[in-house]
């Protein structure tokens, strides 16, 4: 009971209440931003025409023709109508299913996640090579495994199963490498922790982290292709290793290495990059070379929010998203759907929200009772942190067009689920901070 | 061991995401406050599709409630190919070549209105606008089209108005036409929400009073989506009819008039002397004014600029000529009032006489004998007036014929009048830098030599004498009728009647004494009525006819005028007006290279006067 009671006390009531407004906010933006814009009778360009000084009785015959060919219009309208609403619907229920998640793994020791990290990162790994033969290809990609009713994304499995992996690996290296730190005084370090005395990681243990938790599932994930995780995934792996803290000399070495492979490896990085990939970068290097003229999304983009002015022009009052200027209005782009009608204020406060929590996620890492904890909390609170800036960054014209949604708010129901699943263990592994190690 | 360094890793990995977190706020700061206003405008841009609404032009009636111009409706296929995004076209060469079969045009002619688009449809067309491939479809394209709707949804009907000049060529000249603004007209006009595409007055009556006739532009404001599509509309402000005007022109007396001058090149004005209301004003040769309505096609223009009979110039004030005998009642007029003759002063005439080192002819050779100032009149003696002239001088002269309106403009508003020369040895020491020579004086006092009119001038001078010497400014437009349907409103327009705000115009100078005017009067009808008198071939039964011939020398007289080449011929001038004794209607005509006066233009009076009191006129 007392357990049960302390768990109550310990529960990060920051951690829920920062997600559970974000995805709300999420989805009243979507219902904003996918809602179908009133449509009345138009609009022809004949002026006045009844008013001429003879009349033609041809003219009225194409005004009523008129009329009935945009009945036809509201009709096709309306059958779109419902499948639009259907969005926020969807989002409210995969918001639910997240609620659930969240409050399923609190029950849960994270030390669980340690023991079946392994299992439940080959199993993930099974998923996409799954994904690549059986996905459901939604424009020109295929993230998607149809199970039924609901789709999901098999990266955003991956993407909680990764972490568990590379977590337990580094606990693991951990407990091997304390004997060898003893047995060599003198090891330098680097990374985040610099000045500690552990040696890092050696060139030998990141490449076979790298080998074992990275290259297949990255290369399976840009295959799909899904940029935007894929790099994600890999940063967040060298975040990891600059968290655990590796050799200086491995550092350099990497660095030396990486400038002179660079030349080589880009333009085989470049040959697999899709046709609107590659635009998206070029639209971003440069406005002039705009060759699909895919600077219309960051363009359209930074209208929205720009035209939000100060404190946005009203909820349901913004015309970018509705009205189908912004592409992506409510899953990549929906910041700028937000901001559009709320304004800097409303921007303002989303991006302190996110701060709060990515600062409450260090801190969490920061006393979690035991090394996983650790690694865990800064996985997932950098692998987010990673979503959020490269989203808003693109949003606003910072970052290049990479599909990446923004967490918690963007349409997608795995993914909210999967970010929900994060801020779950979050809150588990702060919850259990003071139990004492089974 | 690992809890300090990720303590330490949390702290800055916080610290950055604080960093990172202020670089987006700046940014959104910036995005948001201080280019908010910027983006505000495009969003505003990017879903709102301003459609001007195009107001019906007004209608110009005569004075009988005739309507001389009409609205017709007036079909283009318009396509309308979306925003920027797909600037380059979302429509494919195939869909063009059917369009193109579809309206029996060019492919290449599609395309080439597609790439000009913004210069072919205006010089301020946003990208988004439909673009017109076709004009004045016929009733059935427009059903092909409408008929094809699913096939080619881009394809679409626009209807505007198309102003048809109901008599032609007739008043061309004064009705003018309406063609498409200019950028230098747009710039001036904008400001009263002239789209950059509209058709303004461009000549004439049209371009007088283009304001009270175009109306008020309207503008529909419609919420577009990323696709073009029209979704509804956010606002709309109707347009205002543009009001009807009553022109003070008799469309028959006029008809009948050009018609009159057959294939003859000239000008004519007709005025109501108690008024001042001008019953027809015309120039020949004229042009067709429908072919302009939807801007002048090159060829039309070309031809009509290079015609040599110059077909553009409105011949009634835009070019002024020697008034020749008709400037004789000025002369009297001058010689009378200062006392210098009498009516009954004698002049002997036996076709010329010396002055100087000079012979100055009467026209007719063989000379009118013992004359005195009404037979002179009549009989158009030269010599009579050299010697009243002589002792009257240019300065009286002046004096006189300014009274009488000579040396000054109309008043209304007309586009690029001239103003004629009255000569005076002032005007000449301005004018030259030289002195007035005594001999000038004599070619002045019969209308030659400087002096020079244009039509609507002495059409005015004589109806000032047939009014009894005064008359109320000139006006071309009518306040108000009641054929009128739409009711041109009151305040059309005070200040449009010319002279309006300036009522005294007209008032005579000098006062010009009844005697003297009764005098001139009897004379005229002289001219018309008595034997020998020049302008016999006025003559109508029923009605008196009053006026005075002039025959301006286009070179000096030597040679026997009919002998001459058409070019070289005298221009012929009528001046006239009827009933002599409650005058109506007063003219004046002028037919270049006419030849006489009594013969080249006289006949044209008399038919217009004829057709005036046939009844079709009141």
């Amino acid at each position: 009971m007392s357990k049960l009671f302390d768990r109550l006390v310990h529960f990060d009531w920051l951690i829920f209440s920062i997600t559970v407004t974000l995805s709300l906010l999420g989805i009243l933006t979507i219902y904003s931003a996918t809602r179908m814009p009133e449509y009345e009778k138009t609009v022809t360009y004949a002026t006045n025409v009844d008013e001429l000084n003879n009349p033609n009785p041809y003219l009225s015959h194409q005004q009523t023709k008129e009329q009935n060919s945009n009945q036809e219009t509201n009709a096709y309208l309306k059958a779109k109508v419902t499948i639009r609403l259907d969005l926020y619907q969807k989002q409210i229920i995969w918001f639910f299913c997240g609620i659930v998640v969240f409050f399923g793994i609190l029950f849960i020791d994270y030390q669980w996640f340690k023991r079946f990290s392994y299992g439940l990162y080959i199993f993930s790994l099974l998923l996409l090579i799954l994904v690549l033969f059986i996905g459901k290809n939604t424009m020109g990609a295929s993230r998607w495994i149809n199970l039924g009713a609901i789709s999901f994304q098999p990266t955003d499995f991956f993407k909680l199963t990764f972490l568990f992996a590379l977590s337990a690996y580094f606990v693991d290296l951990k407990g091997s490498k304390i004997v060898e730190t003893s047995k060599s005084f003198s090891g330098e370090s680097n990374g985040f922790g610099g000045g500690s005395n552990s040696s890092g990681l050696t060139a030998r243990t990141i490449l076979k982290s790298f080998f074992l938790f990275v290259f297949l599932p990255v290369l399976l994930i840009f295959k799909q292709p899904d940029l935007g995780s894929a790099a994600i995934i890999f940063i967040t792996f060298l975040f990891m290793v600059l968290l655990y803290g590796a050799e200086s000399r491995v550092i350099k070495m990497a660095i030396i290495i990486g400038l002179i492979s660079l030349p080589f490896l880009w333009p085989l990085f470049w040959e697999n990059l899709k046709d609107y990939q590659k635009n998206r970068i070029q639209a971003f290097l440069s406005e002039e070379v705009d060759p699909a003229g895919i600077g219309y999304h960051i363009k359209q983009s930074k209208i929205a929010i720009g035209s939000g002015g100060f404190s946005g022009k009203g909820y349901l009052k913004g015309t970018q998203g509705p009205l189908r200027f912004l592409p992506e209005r409510h899953t990549d782009f929906i910041f700028a759907s937000f901001t559009e009608e709320w304004g800097f204020l409303g921007g303002l406060i989303v991006i302190s929200l996110y701060i709060l929590y990515l600062l409450r996620g260090f801190e969490t890492a920061a006393k979690a009772r035991d090394d996983f904890g650790r690694y865990l909390a800064s996985g997932i609170t950098i692998l987010t942190g990673i979503y959020i800036f490269i989203n808003l960054g693109m949003a606003m014209g910072l970052a290049p067009v990479v599909g990446v949604p923004l967490p918690f708010m963007s349409y997608g129901g795995s993914a909210l689920v999967s970010n929900f699943a994060m801020a779950g263990i979050l809150a588990n592994i702060r919850m259990r901070r003071f139990e004492i190690f089974y | 061991m690992v809890k300090g360094k990720i303590d330490k890793g949390a702290r800055t990995a916080s610290i950055v995401c604080l960093i990172l977190s202020m670089v987006l706020i700046i940014r959104l700061f910036q995005l948001c406050i201080i280019e908010g206003q910027n983006y505000k405008k495009l969003a505003e841009s990017n879903h709102q599709r301003i459609i001007p609404l195009e107001p019906l032009r007004g209608i110009i009636f005569d004075r009988n409630g005739i309507p001389l111009v009409k609205n017709m409706p007036y079909f283009l296929a318009v396509l309308n190919i979306g925003g920027e995004r797909n600037s380059s076209g979302d429509i494919n060469s195939k869909e063009i070549d059917e369009i193109a079969r579809l309206l029996n045009i060019s492919p290449d002619e599609i395309k080439e209105r597609l790439k000009n688009r913004s210069s072919t449809v205006t010089f301020a067309t946003k990208e988004f606008e439909p673009v017109v491939i076709k004009e004045g479809l016929t009733f059935e394209e427009v059903a092909r089209i409408e008929a094809r709707h699913t096939d080619f949804p881009n394809l679409s009907v626009t209807t505007t108005a198309i102003r048809r000049y109901l008599y032609g060529s007739v008043g061309a000249h004064l009705i003018g036409y309406i063609g498409r603004i200019n950028e230098k007209q747009w710039e001036s006009l904008r400001h009263e929400g002239v789209p950059p595409d509209a058709f303004i007055g461009q000549w004439g009556i049209e371009k007088i009073y283009d304001k009270e006739l175009r109306g008020i532009f309207g503008k529909r404001i419609i919420e577009v989506d990323a696709f073009g599509n029209e979704l509804k509309v956010l606002r709309d402000v109707p347009p205002v009819k543009g009001k009807d005007i009553r022109l003070t022109i008799d469309i028959e007396l006029q008809k009948a008039l050009e018609e009159a001058y057959g294939e003859k090149a000239g000008a004519f004005v007709a005025i109501k002397p108690d008024t001042g209301e001008i019953l027809a004003l015309g120039s020949l040769p004229s042009f067709d004014p429908n072919r302009f309505s939807r801007g002048a096609p090159p060829g039309y223009w070309r031809q009509l600029v290079e015609d040599s009979r110059a077909p553009l110039l409105n011949r009634a004030f835009q070019s002024q000529y020697p008034p020749g005998s008709v400037f004789k009642i000025v002369t009297a007029i001058a010689g009378l009032e200062e006392g210098i003759i009498k009516p009954s002063t004698t002049f002997h005439c036996s076709g010329g006489i010396p002055f100087g080192n000079r012979f100055f002819r009467c026209w007719k050779k063989e000379g009118h004998g013992q004359v005195d100032l009404k037979r002179a009149l009549v009989e158009s003696c030269d010599v009579y007036f050299y010697e009243v002239g002589k002792r009257v001088g240019i300065d009286k002269i002046a004096k006189y014929a300014m009274a009488l309106g000579l040396g000054k403009a109309s008043g209304i508003n007309l586009v690029s009048e001239k103003k004629g020369v009255v000569p005076s040895s002032e005007w000449k020491l301005r004018a030259t830098g030289q002195p007035w020579f005594a001999g000038e004086t004599l070619s002045a006092s019969i209308g030659q030599g400087y002096v020079s009119a244009t039509p609507i001038q002495l059409a005015r001078l004589i109806a000032i004498i047939a009014n009894d010497g005064s008359m109320p400014d000139l006006k071309i437009i009518l306040p108000e009728g009641p054929q009128i349907s739409n009711g041109v409103s009151s305040e059309i327009d005070r200040q449009k009647f010319i002279g309006g705000n300036n009522p005294s115009y007209f008032k005579m100078g000098v006062g010009i004494s009844r005697e003297t005017l009764e005098f001139i009067k009897e004379a005229l009808i002289g001219v018309v009525n008595e034997p020998g008198g020049t302008g016999g071939a006025a003559r109508l039964p029923g009605i008196v006819v009053a006026g005075k011939t002039g025959t301006a020398q286009v070179i000096s007289k030597a040679i026997e005028t009919h002998k001459l080449s058409e070019k070289l011929r005298d221009h012929a001038w009528f001046v006239a007006f009827a009933p002599a004794r409650e005058p109506q209607i007063a003219m004046a005509v002028f037919v270049e290279h006419g030849g006489h006066g009594g013969s080249g233009a006289a006949p044209i009076a008399r038919k217009g006067i004829e057709i005036y009191f046939k009844g079709s006129v009141k």
